[in-house]
């Protein structure tokens, strides 16, 4: 009744293959871009921004990151927070040491150095697979604190250990540092979160996304069709890495503005990423937007209603947080495995008919 | 009767076979003590139908998988469009133009009937990964082009009503059909069929009876099978080699096949008295 494809008809193989065929969702997707652009930056202030959106986009992209990785690759990784954390001293060393260049390409670079260290430790997923490289890969997450933690040069020898943003302006707006405006670091990492998504979606539809998908259902089949086994899943981990990367040093850089990496980038950080991934649905880009939204939003809504609502007590409140986060997880594990993508989807083909039967 | 000279000879029903696409020689396979083939040696010509069959265990999926590159021989060579094939990955056999089926379908599930059929593409699609990030301009058109081309083979197998549909729902022969169309759409020089009939029921081979025959003729892919089916053995194939114990037996038209009397023997048992 609200949605239909009746009559949506594709005379093109370009339309055909269209990240969003059908009419409805086109202009869904437009219409929620043009209300991101062009009415939430004028009403947002430094709570919503703080607590919702800006944890929000970061997390999606470092979601897309890892779908890339595991949903769409079938690589499965715990390394994700000492990835973001490579991005994030990548992003510090780089605007310390070039303070003239633009934190733009500051940005960029930092998840082309994280594409790097990705391969790196991507490399035993040629020989292992399944949990056996989820150990591996763990050991890239501790390596890496302990790596930023124990050699000062990453840290520029601060006596406190952390790392601290510097001021750095896009177009004479501040986007890092303690002055900044709400809504130019939200409109910053919007920016971000746009292309990524749009990148990842377009990679993950062709050539390279068939390559990624075939490894994972099926990596003998993959090769008889010609898929050189070592440069997709290498592949896969320089791409996952480098959005990872990039959500690390946004993370570092426009978020947090201070950083000790055994805080912010511990396994917790990696656990948590991959939730997002699993919740929102592998192998699926909305789902990562959509398990990136589940997790940010659901402590804030909890602490909101316990404490603010209830009047509970804040620390029973927060206990309370990690055993509903928990249960839910598992909740939704038993009853959609597929994440909230695919209860989308489902919610899509129901409501086609809706309310008719037939 | 077969004209083995090597500019190749007509069949009965007027088809052109070429000459040697591949030829094995001496083959000799081993999984430690055991021989799965032994100094086996036979040749395919361009545009043929070639059947290998024998009884159960009798090396001919080994057979398969040492032209597609799982298994590497210990002696014996592959001659491949006349030179010396050098050991190489199953890949690297993929992108000089072999392809193959499975006997237990290996389709990649989670993925649409469209997308299964594009991977069989992957070998034409050349763009790198920064243009297939911008999608607009080369990836796309490369896109479109190879899209063009999998619609025709999606047309010629009849699966078009199926295309968007994810493998995972699909029924068996519908998988197999699929799993064919994968192959084909890899434009392959030689097309490796691992017991496409099995577990079908007759009106499903007779139509993958059809389809390999179509095969043959509109595109003049050569075919390299292995079926069970004796029926079917010999009314599609040009030539049949047939194996016992990693050993050849036979090897000629299917009426010389099924006068040879050591391939009676292998199959019916040998009389003791």
């Amino acid at each position: 009744m609200f949605y239909r494809e009746a009559g949506d008809f594709k005379t093109s193989y370009e339309e055909d293959s269209q990240t969003f065929p059908i009419k409805f969702d086109r202009y869904r997707y437009y219409f929620v871009l043009a209300f991101a652009f062009a009415v939430v930056p004028f009403v947002i202030n430094d709570y919503w921004v703080n607590a919702i959106f800006m944890p929000f986009l970061i997390y999606s992209i470092a979601a897309i990151g890892l779908n890339i990785l595991v949903g769409y690759c079938g690589q499965v990784s715990l390394g994700t927070g000492g990835f973001m954390a490579v991005g994030a001293y990548a992003v510090y060393k780089l605007m310390t040491a070039f303070p003239e260049v633009n934190i733009i390409f500051h940005v960029i670079a930092a998840g082309g150095i994280t594409a790097i260290v990705g391969v790196l430790f991507g490399l035993p997923s040629l020989r292992i697979k399944g949990f056996y490289l989820a150990v591996a890969t763990l050991a890239a997450q501790f390596f890496l604190v302990w790596l930023f933690n124990r050699v000062p040069w990453f840290y520029n020898h601060s006596a406190s250990g952390q790392i601290n943003a510097p001021e750095r302006t896009v177009f004479g707006v501040e986007v890092t540092g303690p002055n900044t405006e709400a809504w130019a670091t939200y409109l910053f990492c919007l920016v971000f979160t746009l292309i990524c998504a749009i990148l990842a979606r377009n990679l993950t539809r062709g050539v390279q996304g068939r390559k990624w998908m075939a490894i994972r259902d099926m990596d003998i089949a993959a090769e008889i069709i010609g898929v050189d086994p070592l440069r997709a899943k290498l592949s896969a981990f320089a791409v996952s890495s480098f959005f990872v990367g990039i959500a690390g040093a946004l993370f570092f850089a426009v978020y947090l503005g201070a950083v000790e990496v055994g805080e912010a980038f511990g396994i917790n950080k990696s656990f948590l990423v991959l939730f997002m991934v699993i919740i929102g649905g592998l192998g699926s880009i909305f789902g990562s937007f959509a398990g990136a939204a589940f997790l940010v939003l659901l402590p804030v809504l909890l602490k909101n209603t316990l404490v603010g609502g209830l009047g509970w007590p804040t620390d029973l409140a927060s206990h309370l947080e990690f055993m509903i986060v928990g249960a839910l997880i598992i909740a939704f594990l038993i009853a959609e495995p597929h994440g909230l993508a695919q209860l989308w989807r489902v919610a899509k083909e129901k409501l086609r008919l809706w309310p008719f039967p037939h | 009767m077969l004209d083995a000279s090597d500019e190749g000879y007509v069949t009965e029903d007027g088809r052109r076979i070429g000459g040697v696409l591949m030829e094995m020689k001496n083959i000799t396979l081993r999984f430690g003590g055991v021989k799965a083939i032994t100094d086996i040696s036979f040749d395919i010509r361009e545009g043929e139908i070639r059947a290998i069959i024998g009884p159960n265990g009798a090396g001919k999926s080994s057979m398969l998988n040492v032209i597609s590159g799982f298994y590497v021989p210990q002696e014996g060579e592959v001659w491949y469009k006349g030179a010396k094939r050098p050991p190489m990955k199953p890949y690297q056999v993929a992108q000089l133009g072999i392809a193959r089926t499975f006997q237990n379908i290996a389709l990649f599930e989670g993925m649409t009937v469209l997308d299964n059929v594009m991977t069989g593409r992957l070998n034409y699609m050349k763009t790198n990964m920064f243009q297939q990030a911008l999608w607009k301009g080369k990836a796309e058109a490369e896109e479109v082009e190879n899209r063009e081309f999998v619609e025709k083979i999606i047309d010629f197998l009849e699966i078009q009503s199926i295309r968007k549909t994810p493998v995972a729902r699909l029924p068996y022969g519908l998988k197999k059909r699929v799993e064919l169309a994968r192959a084909l759409a890899a434009e392959p020089s030689l097309l490796l069929l691992d017991e496409p009939m099995a577990g079908m029921n007759v009106e499903e081979k007779e139509d993958m009876s059809r389809f390999i025959l179509d095969v043959n003729d509109e595109f003049g892919t050569t075919i390299a099978l292995i079926e069970h089916d004796m029926g079917v053995v010999m009314d599609l194939s040009d030539r049949v080699v047939v194996m016992d114990y990693g050993k050849k037996i036979g090897d000629g038209t299917p009426d010389d096949i099924r006068s040879n009397q050591a391939v009676i023997d292998a199959y019916l048992g040998v009389a003791h008295d």
